[in-house]
């Protein structure tokens, strides 16, 4: 019987909500905070600025990475930039323009309130990355300059070159690191979180495994944050690291914290296409770029000439054609699932014909060659650098990847999962950004959350209740690290003849032919059967050559694939249920005459959140209805 | 393309580690360094044995966990570009690749090809921030700064801390590692407060973790992934003695 | 003191302390060289005797002197613990290391190219400093030993060698140096360079002059 969420959202008009609610909500008085230890675990823009604000309030804070230095956090690879409507441009922007943008873009599945308060707090965030001495691109003047981003027509986008997620992710960690120079945070490199630990139903601390000699070790706490990321590599191949994953939220999952909208993936418009078998990720490229390159693609299907000798009048210009007045800035999914179609359409350029050309002759011609290496030079070095092509001379190729995930675990408004102590902030929460997230958003989600919603929320949880010290001794921390054990030992045991990799590698194939950036029925439910199957053939012959006892790559990835199977399960059944199409969901059963996603706001206008119920068993769903009190949902439109 | 392979292999801190032969065939040009590393490890796993470790991550050349000593150079011999980001174009069929991790006495080898870097971490901790808490900060445009010092900065702050610097220089100095956090904060106004004590801290922290000193060799700026310049030094040094007075 | 100290205990220090008595020993060569040019006024050698006899002879020189040997012994002492430091910093070696092709390969010999240049040192006080400060007194003109020196062509081939690798040692080590002090930076990079070539091109081929004259003209 699905019990009814609640998410916590305060009443009252929409621009005073995190307000009245700061008020209201408990205070720790500033004596009494270092009694209380928080866990933080993972280091990316989310992990590093609550791990340091908490510090800087007075709380005692562990940090946990599986990386050997925080700054490692795939926030880092972030370019584009960060939104905030400063109205710096004097274009129009405020914080109701950012709001009604993000709850369109995410094509009405994400909470007003929550979004709202995103973006007002987003300004504060520009504030304090500036004063750490982030530094943004600035205008002659001295003052900062802006971008555009799709899905936008104003320019609220700062940036740091190409390089945006890197400065930020330094501001924080320099933050974090100045707080670890303190004392007031103990970081501890290459542990990785295995398994949450609950005492009376609150999350009290976690495994985690020791990288380097393989041993579990438990830390204790009376809060747990996990900020650790997407779990885009599900795919295999995606735009995430290579050790991003989702073994955290996974195994909090499993202890009882509900996954939101597993379903809603975001496929970046602008990659580079894949080359080979061997291809280990894909690389963005930045969608700063349509800010100057114009996509188009041959008008004749299979025009194999190249794109030189291909006449202006011969080429489509896709983008600008369907959606004129947001042109080459349309959102990513309608970006991604338009090339997808002109590419099964016969009209894909390249050797393998999964890709379109990105332009930029015209803004060549326009501006000359050092206005745009000026702006974009390192894009154009890595693309070069990757292809062997010179984007200076020929257009680039580009074709979409996984880059995003929008489900996460299910928080409520403070960011606490089902499980009391358990907050989850970034993108490994079901987040703020709907079925879709506009471009420079997640790096201010991100931050929002860590500099400025959890350091209240957080007092709140702890002000509320008592706290009985839990030792590491607890039987509960044995039970945890023996359950940890027994999986590695069944990983290592099983000695059978395929890779963790080759498992991995089909498992996203699997995923990306059939839940990927079109999706039916019929294909979903190919996927539910060849899942499972694939799961119990990976227990039971999978090969982990090594010792658990020592720095073993195998070890870690076999936990974290592991964990991929049930996921990708979950997402399929996500993907299934959800009988409409909505921003990075795309069931072709659901488009509208223009091939437009076609939602059903009757049927589907609330969150999914699944509760685990045992590996193999059918989750229960849980829904938090949606309520659109302030942006009328409507088909959303980019012409 | 095929190539043989001597690797460096070392199954732990304190134990003695010894270079070990491979080869591997079907290489593609556009494969990536690592990628071709992958599939030597995919051949090791599947005869169970275990795979070379190596510390890699976002693999395009922006999170500074890879850093491999390919034949004599940091990096690999493509100028600017880390580990992940170099092709295997770079090299000619049959051509016989030596890889070893970083060497310093800084940068101990935990296994195989992976170093503890930590040391650069200390570094930071001992004074490469702005001492600001969150909130109550000045607006954002409250305080210009010009385009040129912020371009600079950004030249200097586009360091991802993987270490070929110290991997590079004969004396395994991590002089442009540290010069390059201290110009970025040296040249924004947001960094004046603490500029002297800054210096003065982390050249402290460098020197205490054993890195070795500058001999203005420049390798490390031949080496750089990021091409961050041995400028950044001489504004170092120059920080270093306005400290003293 | 204590700022010395303090400059001292940091690399940095040690460096700069490296380079700015580098600085003026390069100062005192030029002094040295234009004293040495008296030897080719073709007049016998009085000039040159005269200016050799009066130095010793002023207090203010030999208060100088010492403070020369003082800044010699900072500059040998100092870059050899400089080198000790730097190599410990390295303790396993890389089996291929090409540094050719990221460094110029006279940046790293500075302690080879100095140790050299201190023997000559050695060599050349034991030959024209020693008797003159310390002999009995029966000492006969500097110019005479100059021309017995150099009447030996191995002695002459010795200094010059001496000179080609002061020539190495001061090719890196001004604008070393003034990279050290911060000076370096891309304005000032040029005028830098320009000026470290009349050090170390310039100076020792004016040392060279001398051996090379007597070659010619036994």
């Amino acid at each position: 019987m699905p019990t009814t969420l609640n998410s916590q959202i305060p009443g009252g008009p929409i621009e005073k909500r995190w307000d009245d609610h700061r008020f209201s909500m408990k205070l720790v008085n500033p004596a009494n905070k270092r009694k209380y230890h928080v866990i933080v675990i993972g280091t990316g823009l989310a992990g590093s600025s609550a791990a340091a604000t908490l510090a800087e309030l007075g709380y005692r804070v562990t940090v946990l990475s599986f990386h050997e230095s925080p700054r490692r956090a795939h926030s880092i690879a972030a370019q584009g930039g960060i939104n905030a409507p400063k109205n710096y441009q004097n274009d129009g922007d405020s914080v109701w323009r950012l709001f009604y943008d993000t709850v369109k873009g995410g094509d009405y599945r994400a909470r007003e309130s929550n979004v709202y308060r995103l973006a007002q707090v987003s300004g504060s965030i520009i504030d304090q990355c500036v004063a750490q001495g982030v530094p943004f691109a600035r205008e002659y003047g001295g003052l900062l300059d802006n971008r555009s981003f799709g899905g936008a027509q104003v320019s609220r986008t700062f940036y740091a070159r190409g390089q945006t997620g890197q400065q930020l992710l330094l501001g924080a960690y320099q933050a974090l690191s100045k707080e670890i120079a303190k004392k007031r945070v103990t970081f501890y490199p290459r542990r990785e979180m295995l398994d949450l630990v609950l005492i009376d139903g609150r999350a009290r601390g976690v495994v985690a495994r020791n990288m380097v000699d393989g041993s579990l070790e438990s830390y204790t706490g009376d809060a747990v944050i996990l900020a650790t990321g997407g779990y885009g590599n599900v795919f295999y191949l995606s735009t995430n690291a290579k050790a991003s994953n989702a073994t955290a939220i996974w195994r909090a999952h499993k202890r009882g914290a509900f996954f939101g909208n597993p379903c809603y993936t975001q496929i970046h418009p602008t990659c580079i296409p894949v080359g080979s078998g061997f291809q280990s990720k894909l690389t963005l490229m930045s969608e700063s770029l349509r800010n100057d390159g114009r996509i188009w693609v041959p008008k004749k299907a299979g025009d194999a000439r190249a794109p030189g000798d291909i006449p202006e009048n011969e080429r489509d210009y896709y983008l600008e054609r369907l959606y004129p007045s947001f042109g080459n800035l349309v959102p990513r999914d309608v970006a991604s699932r338009r090339a997808k179609e002109m590419c099964d359409n016969g009209h894909g350029v390249g050797t393998t014909k999964l890709a379109v050309y990105l332009d930029f002759a015209d803004a060549i011609r326009r501006n000359g060659a050092d206005w745009v290496r000026e702006k974009y030079g390192n894009l154009f070095d890595m693309y070069h650098e990757i292809t062997g092509e010179n984007a200076y001379e020929v257009p680039m190729r580009i074709y979409p990847a996984v880059h995003y995930t929008m489900g996460g675990l299910w928080v409520d408004y403070n960011l606490m999962s089902t499980i009391p102590g358990m907050f989850v902030l970034g993108e490994a929460n079901f987040s703020d950004h709907g079925a879709n997230r506009l471009g420079a958003s997640a790096l201010m989600q991100g931050l929002a959350d860590g500099y400025f919603i959890i350091p209240y929320t957080i007092g709140n949880y702890l002000a509320s209740g008592t706290f009985t010290p839990a030792g590491t001794d607890h039987a509960a921390f044995r039970d945890a690290e023996k359950s940890v054990a027994g999986v590695t030992a069944r990983l290592l045991g099983a000695k059978g003849k395929k890779t963790v990799e080759e498992y991995h590698r089909e498992l996203g194939t699997l995923m990306w032919d059939n839940c990927g950036m079109a999706r039916t029925a019929e294909k979903l439910k190919k996927a539910l059967t060849e899942i499972p199957l694939l799961r119990e053939d990976f227990w039971k012959n999978v090969t982990v050559p090594g010792s658990s006892d020592d720095l073993n790559g195998e070890v870690e990835r076999a936990h974290r694939v592991a964990d991929y199977f049930e996921l990708a399960e979950l997402m399929v059944r996500d993907a299934l249920h959800r009988e409409e199409s909505a921003g990075g969901h795309f069931r072709e059963e659901y488009q509208t005459s223009e091939g437009e996603a076609k939602r059903d706001d009757e049927k589907f206008s609330y969150v999914a959140a699944w509760e685990f119920a045992g590996t193999g068993a059918e989750p229960v769903l849980h829904k938090e209805p949606l309520a659109f009190e302030y942006v009328k949902p409507s088909q959303r439109s980019y012409k | 393309m095929n190539f043989t392979l001597k690797i460096w292999r070392q199954p732990g801190r304190t134990s003695a580690g010894t270079f070990k032969q491979y080869t591997i065939d079907g290489v593609a040009a556009d494969m990536s360094f690592l990628e071709m590393l992958d599939g030597v490890n995919q051949k090791l796993v599947r005869g169970g044995e275990d795979a070379i470790a190596f510390d890699s991550d976002c693999r395009e050349g922006i999170c500074g966990s890879c850093g491999l000593f390919i034949n004599g150079r940091a990096h690999g011999p493509a100028r600017g570009v880390a580990t992940c980001e170099l092709r295997m174009r770079h090299f000619t069929d049959g051509e016989a690749i030596t890889v070893e991790p970083w060497r310093a006495k800084a940068f101990p080898v935990i296994k195989d090809l992976v170093v503890d870097r930590t040391g650069f971490d200390r570094i930071i901790q001992a004074g490469g921030y702005v001492s600001v808490n969150t909130g109550g900060v000045p607006d954002a445009n409250a305080i210009p700064v010009p385009k040129h010092s912020a371009e600079e900065a950004m030249d200097a702050a586009a360091c991802i801390g993987c270490g070929a610097c110290v991997a590079a220089c004969k004396n395994g100095s991590a002089s442009l590692f540290v010069a390059a956090k201290i110009s970025h904060l040296a040249l924004l106004p947001q960094g004046q407060a603490e500029r002297k004590d800054r210096v003065t801290k982390m050249v402290a922290a460098m020197d205490e973790e054993g890195f070795g000193g500058c001999s203005n060799t420049y390798a490390c700026e031949a080496e750089c992934p990021k091409l961050i310049p041995v400028t950044t030094i001489a504004r170092m040094n120059r920080e270093f003695l306005l400290a003293k007075k | 003191m204590g700022l010395l100290t303090d400059l001292y205990s940091s690399s940095i220090g040690k460096k700069i302390t490296v380079g700015l008595t580098g600085i003026l020993l390069c100062a005192y060569l030029v002094v040295h060289l234009a004293g040495n040019m008296l030897l080719f006024r073709g007049d016998g050698g009085a000039a040159f005797d005269a200016y050799a006899d009066v130095l010793p002879s002023l207090l203010v020189i030999r208060i100088i002197e010492i403070g020369l040997f003082a800044v010699f012994l900072l500059h040998i002492v100092t870059g050899t613990i400089v080198w000790i430091q730097n190599r410990r910093a390295r303790p396993v070696p890389y089996a291929v290391h090409k540094k050719n092709d990221t460094s110029d390969p006279l940046s790293r010999i500075m302690f080879v190219t100095g140790s050299v240049v201190f023997i000559f040192l050695v060599v050349h006080l034991n030959t024209f400093w020693v008797p003159a400060r310390f002999g009995d007194g029966s000492h006969h003109s500097m110019y005479g030993t100059v021309v017995e020196a150099f009447s030996s062509p191995l002695y002459s081939v010795f200094y010059l060698l001496a000179m080609v690798l002061l020539a190495f040692h001061l090719r890196h080590g001004f604008q070393s140096a003034l990279q050290t002090f911060g000076l370096k930076n891309l304005k000032y990079t040029r005028a830098i360079e320009a000026a470290g070539l009349i050090f170390w091109l310039l100076i020792p081929v004016g040392f060279a002059t001398i051996p090379i004259f007597y070659l010619l003209n036994p």
